[in-house]
């Protein structure tokens, strides 16, 4: 497969949050906001990328039997260093985030593509499938984050965007929809997304 | 005691994993299909965070929160080990993961085919490690509130799986719209759960 292939599958037909069912865990509980979603994306990104390639570089020398704990550590590592830039950087959003910076380290896409495909492969290319697969997760996260944001309070990146003259309180007509704010409308947002991706590519429909 | 009961009932109803914090999502929708095969899995979350959450606790009161190592040396009072509790749990997690299994394994060989497959799976369970960091973000008291909080939070994972597994046995009979079909149709039906979960974050506890 060549490295191109493997840095585009990833990022729709092959994504790992609609198709795959991976990650699921800390991805909805960041998209309130824009920002926070970015920087989520971002960290998973990098931590996705360099645990494939750190594993793929030890590949040979893990036994076995203790390579979970193996993979756990490297990615453990990675979290850890992602957590303290952030704490060092980007203070407010690092507290936005609280405890999910470090729930990437059991983020199931990591482990999900270190087994599937750092164990096997060398470096570069699990590097690069690592970032794509990161980036296949951010595109979700990016594009339930701007639902949630635009409807949910009428910014984006914290700037307004919904003119405040049209607000019922200005004597307008318009309300914020305050229920994409609360944490079930993640869900149901991602479940209408799989519905639009699985109607335009339908090979992905299940079997009764 | 009546803190403990309100962490437990707290930990189920208001704070619970799966719709206020969406943890463990990954093995959620995955092993809920049957009823049978999700309170195998519930079991073993509950069992798992049950035993961890207290050792984690006492792992951060006496190791690694700032200050912590005072009780060796006076002179460690400085120390602030924090930055490593995330590996420090996550190796606590599935070491105890394995030793559970092993355990198990000796001694209750019925439960263990029964459990099997699940246990191995339950270390990269992120309702297991939210628990502790959420442990230590909430700053319980005693560990006795710690463990209360991490029982609670499996019997609130275990409900949970088990009512979608209902759900998606009934579900599987029904005429979804194709493109919607399976994976699409569990995420509408557990923002729904979450609505309804969300009429206890009135209760003030």
């Amino acid at each position: 497969m060549s490295n191109k292939k493997i840095f585009i599958e990833p990022l729709f037909k092959n994504n790992p949050v609609t198709v795959l069912v991976l990650g699921i865990c800390s991805a909805l509980a960041v998209t309130v906001k824009l920002e926070p979603a970015l920087v989520m994306a971002l960290s998973v990104t990098v931590v996705t990328g360099f645990s494939g390639m750190i594993v793929s570089l030890i590949r040979n020398t893990i036994p076995n039997r203790i390579r979970i704990i193996v993979q756990l550590v490297v990615v453990a590592m990675l979290v850890i260093l992602v957590d303290q830039l952030l704490k060092a950087y980007a203070y407010e959003v690092s507290k936005q985030l609280s405890v999910f910076v470090g729930l990437i380290i059991t983020n199931c896409i990591i482990m999900g593509r270190i087994e599937a495909f750092a164990l096997a492969n060398k470096p570069i290319p699990s590097l690069i499938d690592g970032l794509a697969n990161g980036l296949g997760y951010g595109i979700i996260l990016v594009v339930v984050a701007f639902f949630r944001e635009l409807l949910g309070s009428g910014t984006l990146m914290g700037y307004q965007i919904i003119p405040n003259a049209i607000y019922i309180k200005n004597g307008g007509f318009y309300e914020n929809n305050g229920l994409l704010i609360l944490p079930p409308a993640a869900l149901i947002l991602v479940g209408l997304f799989i519905w639009v991706q699985r109607s335009i590519s339908k090979e992905l429909i299940e079997k009764k | 005691m009546q803190e403990l009961i309100n962490i437990f009932v707290k930990s189920i109803f208001i704070d619970n994993m799966v719709f206020a914090y969406f943890l463990g999502m990954c093995s959620y929708l995955a092993v809920s299909k049957n009823v049978k095969t999700a309170v195998g899995l519930g079991l073993a979350v509950i069992f798992v965070l049950g035993v961890t959450l207290p050792v984690n606790y006492l792992l951060f009161k006496y190791v690694l929160s700032p200050g912590a190592l005072a009780w060796l040396n006076p002179s460690y009072a400085n120390i602030d080990l924090n930055f490593l509790s995330f590996i420090i749990f996550i190796a606590v997690i599935a070491s105890m993961v394995q030793l559970v299994e092993m355990v198990v394994e000796k001694f209750s060989p019925g439960l263990y085919s029964s459990l099997g497959i699940f246990l191995p799976l339950i270390a990269v369970n992120c309702a297991i490690l939210g628990g502790s960091l959420f442990m230590q973000e909430r700053a319980y008291e005693t560990l006795a509130q710690a463990t209360v909080f991490g029982l609670g939070s499996g019997f609130g994972w275990f409900l949970a799986i088990v009512a979608l597994a209902a759900i998606r046995e009934k579900l599987s009979y029904s005429n979804v719209p194709a493109p919607l079909r399976g994976l699409g149709i569990t995420f509408i039906v557990v923002g729904l759960m979450g609505i309804a979960f969300m009429s206890f974050m009135g209760i003030k506890l």
